[in-house]
């Protein structure tokens, strides 16, 4: 698999989604913003976490109209791959990649701690090293990550069974205790907590680490 | 020319912000205060003759996310 993680002004989860991604055997390329192109053949783009653009205006705003986010939307438009964590989610919803917004907290407070995971749906390239139910225990680092949607697009998204994660004890507000969605061709996923900082035996738990080998597995049978 | 974007979470979007500030307002004694909702304001410098419609395309397109926003345009 080769994954490139884009790296903006404000980000600080690069170095650890392309971590994750080489841990599991992927070749990884870091880009920068202003880049207009992403390197050839890339499968797969890691938006990672932070604070881009210093949350200015709204979170991912300006990220989300940088120029390398327009290639980020051609690959997605092709059918590439891409995964947003945490402020790459808020990214991937501003860009309209993913629907909804990430509004403020509910309890406006920033929140910094490890929470239980269901998997909603295992039938996702990045869900699919784990099984509907299971309970997984990832990080959450975010002020805004209280996920809104329309009932009509709720709906939708239950229809197409693109709820990949939900919170077992929603932190945050979101609706329907999501944490995670994905695209209507399951290519794109957006997550509220940080699977890469829950992939390596120095961190606080490994479950993060299924994702990154299923989609590496998902490359080596393709 | 000037023109001034008004930006407030839509109708029917929980602001945690504006009932935090509603609390506030409570808890100093001002009673009465049924609801806050918080936005904000963005003031652009213009070139003259800059239409309202470009500055709408700018709202669409950035200063407002259409999913939870809504945005009023007021030129000059």
């Amino acid at each position: 698999m080769k994954a490139a993680v884009i790296v903006f002004p404000g980000s600080n989860c690069d170095r650890d989604l392309a971590v994750a991604f080489e841990q599991a055997g992927a070749d990884v390329t870091m880009v920068w913003h202003k880049d207009t192109a992403l390197p050839e053949s890339i499968d797969m783009v890691g938006v990672p976490g932070g604070f881009s653009f210093g949350d200015y205006l709204r979170c991912g705003a300006i990220a989300a109209n940088s120029p390398i986010c327009q290639s980020l939307i051609q690959h997605a438009e092709r059918g590439g791959y891409a995964l947003g964590v945490c402020n790459g989610f808020q990214i991937l919803t501003e860009t309209g990649l993913l629907p909804g917004a990430l509004r403020r907290n509910a309890g406006l407070k920033y929140i910094c701690r490890t929470v239980g995971l269901e998997v909603a749906s295992a039938d996702t390239a990045f869900t699919s090293g784990y099984s509907q139910g299971d309970v997984v225990n990832v990080p959450i680092a975010h002020h805004d990550g209280n996920y809104f949607v329309t009932d009509e697009k709720l709906a939708q998204l239950r229809d197409e069974d693109r709820i990949a994660f939900t919170y077992t004890d929603n932190p945050n507000g979101s609706v329907a205790d999501i944490a995670g969605v994905v695209s209507k061709n399951r290519r794109v996923l957006g997550m509220m907590p940080h699977p890469e900082r829950a992939a390596d035996t120095g961190h606080n738990g490994t479950d993060g680490v299924a994702m990154f080998r299923a989609l590496m597995d998902q490359f080596a049978t393709a | 020319m000037k023109a001034r974007v008004y930006v407030m979470l839509k109708n029917g979007v929980l602001d945690p912000q504006g009932e935090a500030v509603r609390h506030a307002l409570g808890s100093l004694g001002f009673d009465g205060v049924e609801g806050v909702r918080q936005g904000k304001v963005i003031e652009l410098d213009l070139a003259e003759g800059t239409t309202e419609a470009t500055v709408t395309e700018m709202c669409e397109k950035l200063l407002a996310n259409t999913v939870i926003e809504s945005y009023r345009v007021e030129m000059g």
